[in-house]
């Protein structure tokens, strides 16, 4: 019951403030209500009892992601500069196409046999068994990933020298 | 009760609420907002199929390690295509992606 409760004060967080952050003109106010939207699938992570995940998305998404979001937003943009279009004048088609993709999906979803109960909750060490043993080399792979992303995102954003 | 299904369309609908975002915003930034939704409804997806009954104990864990490395891929995504985001508007002065042609000739 109370598990029914928080998922839909959640979804309907999510919903909301991920429309609002692509329909708001102004990009600052975008970001800031991308940050709720961070926080809100949180919340939906804990209605799953998976309290590693909700964890890591509030530290990672909310703590750094976002940050790097308004700082290159206030890095490249003219923030109240509204003579520019936000949007792209394709508004009506992407609607339409993702209303069809909608439409479609829940019938696909609504007629497939899912299991109709939920397992055990996963348990802290099997979690961390599966991510040190059995996904040891990809684990470490990720570490190479974000070396080398972070090595790629100072090169890119250096300034030259002339 | 809630069940599985809620959350698939829950997954869904963030998706395409993302999908609609890459597809109408101009500003480059914007894109990249909607490209962060649509990895946070993928993660919804897995943590809830995780969860649900009919899998062995090692899957189950799995589809949350799997979530873990999205997570990780989502924040170098960010930080790679800020950074291009950044070099782009020091050489073109606009980040709009409807005005960066240079490559068309």
């Amino acid at each position: 019951m109370k598990q029914t409760i928080l998922f839909y004060i959640f979804s309907a967080l999510l919903l909301i403030s991920a429309l609002l952050a692509v329909r708001l003109r102004n990009i600052f106010h975008a970001a800031l209500f991308l940050i709720a939207a961070f926080v809100a699938v949180s919340g939906i992570f804990l209605t799953l009892d998976a309290e590693l995940l909700a964890g890591l998305q509030v530290l990672i998404s909310v703590g750094a992601v976002s940050v790097l979001i308004l700082f290159a937003i206030m890095l490249t943009h003219r923030l109240y500069d509204t003579s520019r279009a936000a949007f792209n004048g394709q508004e009506v088609t992407a609607a339409f196409l993702g209303a069809v993709m909608l439409v479609l999906s829940i019938l696909v979803l609504t007629s497939a046999p899912w299991p109709a109960s939920w397992g055990a909750r996963i348990p802290l060490l099997d979690l961390a068994g599966a991510l040190l043993r059995d996904f040891a080399l990809p684990f470490e792979l990720t570490s190479v990933l974000l070396l080398a992303a972070c090595v790629g995102a100072l090169f890119l954003a250096r300034k030259e020298e002339r | 009760m809630v069940g599985l299904t809620h959350y698939l369309v829950l997954a869904f609908l963030l998706f395409l609420v993302g999908l609609y975002g890459v597809l109408t915003r101009r500003n480059a930034i914007g894109v990249l907002m909607g490209l962060e939704l649509m990895f946070n409804a993928v993660n919804i997806n897995l943590v809830a199929f995780s969860r649900s009954s009919n899998f062995s104990p090692a899957s189950q864990a799995a589809g949350q390690v799997f979530a873990v490395f999205i997570l990780a891929v989502a924040a170098a995504e960010a930080a790679v295509g800020l950074a291009i985001v950044v070099c782009l508007y020091r050489n073109s002065g606009s980040i709009q992606v409807d005005e960066a042609d240079k490559l068309k000739g």
